[in-house]
């Protein structure tokens, strides 16, 4: 099977999306990533119990975060899909791309261009 | 342990809006375990301080350090070398610890980074409960070991009031009445005739009503 996707998205693997840390997603920000997108297995699915509620807050208190600064929470999001899902993959993330288009770059990464 | 909760980022902009060279001072105690104030907290609010200033085109430049404690001079001569970097400190610790890096650093200003609540445990990870008001002269011997002062809204020590309904404070159907469970784990404890004792007129000069208080041990001081 071979699916489309968009290029432009780096992909970060994780051994259960219950490993990514608030921080791992604000330092991909701070380094000026324009979102960052946790795919985690379904919820009730997840091999080690919890860890993608456990993503699913994380995400969450990434969004308050990128709220209150005045990134914009939406540019942090979660998708749930099963690991066979190559399809879903595909469709979640060109989603997720488009729907970043657009809102437009980071604006941390803007502010550090300019400085430059 | 002390108990503390996080503030909003925005009260945070707001107090360093000032400042070009910012530390942020963790400590590894309390606040760790309250996830408030622990090297994680600070990695969080660094981060989120360091995009901020980079958004508004601030050059501002945001360190990270977490101390083991910030209640101790040991610990907070650690920083000694490197404070002068720094015009500006938000402590995540408790208000000791802000006040305390406050007293040993006189010209740096130290800004609060949590809000301190109270002395209490986990009772889960995310759910913290309040148990003890340090009074000074702890009763908890004969009331089974629940605390009065801390747990009842009235501070009542001779029985609950008249709003004791189901178990439940009038304050809230949500809070236990401390003296329900005073009474419950004395009957537990087949200890009910302490109940039954008048508890005397407590001597609230070691509480706060007797201005700041000190423990002074000579036989242990050098
Ligand atoms: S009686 Fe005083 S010292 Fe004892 S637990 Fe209550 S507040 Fe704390
Ligand atoms: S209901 Fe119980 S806990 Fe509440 S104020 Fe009365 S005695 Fe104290």
């Amino acid at each position: 099977m071979r699916l489309q996707y968009p290029p432009n998205i780096r992909i970060v693997r994780v051994p259960c999306s219950g490993k990514v840390d608030l921080i791992h997603i604000l330092h991909a920000f701070e380094k000026g990533a324009d979102g960052v997108c946790v795919l985690a297995c379904l919820e009730g699915d997840c091999h080690f119990n919890n860890g993608n509620l456990m993503a699913r807050r994380r995400v969450e208190q990434a969004q308050e975060i990128l709220n209150s600064i005045g990134i914009g929470g939406e540019r942090a999001q979660m998708y749930n899909l099963s690991a066979s899902e190559g399809p879903r993959f595909a469709q979640y993330v060109t989603e997720f791309t488009e729907k970043i288009k657009d809102l437009g770059p980071n604006p941390v990464k803007l502010a550090k261009n300019k400085a430059a | 342990m002390i108990v503390a909760d996080r503030k909003p980022i925005e009260e945070i902009i707001g107090y360093l809006k000032d400042h070009k060279n910012i530390l942020v001072l963790g400590c590894n105690e309390c606040v760790t375990v309250c996830e408030a104030g622990g090297k994680k907290e600070v990695g969080v609010l660094a981060s989120a301080l360091r995009m901020h200033a980079k958004k508004e085109g601030n050059e501002v430049k945001i360190d990270e350090v977490t101390l083991e404690r910030q209640c101790d001079r040991e610990y907070l001569d650690e920083i000694r070398d490197s404070i002068d970097q720094y015009d500006a400190v938000v402590s995540l610790a408790c208000g000791v610890g802000v006040q305390f890096t406050a007293e040993q650093y006189h010209s740096t200003p130290v800004y609060p980074g949590v809000n301190t609540c109270f002395m209490g445990a986990t009772e889960k990870r995310g759910l913290w409960t309040e148990r003890c008001q340090g009074c000074g002269q702890c009763i908890l011997a004969t009331t089974g070991s629940i605390c009065p002062v801390a747990r009842c809204a009235k501070r009542l020590f001779n029985g609950p009031c008249g709003g004791s309904t189901d178990g439940k404070c009038e304050i809230n159907a949500e809070v236990d009445c401390a003296w329900q469970l005073i009474i419950d784990r004395l009957k537990a404890l087949d200890r009910l005739d302490e109940y039954e004792k008048l508890c005397p007129l407590k001597d609230w000069s070691t509480d706060r009503a007797g201005g700041p208080r000190k423990v002074v041990r000579e036989d242990v001081q050098q």
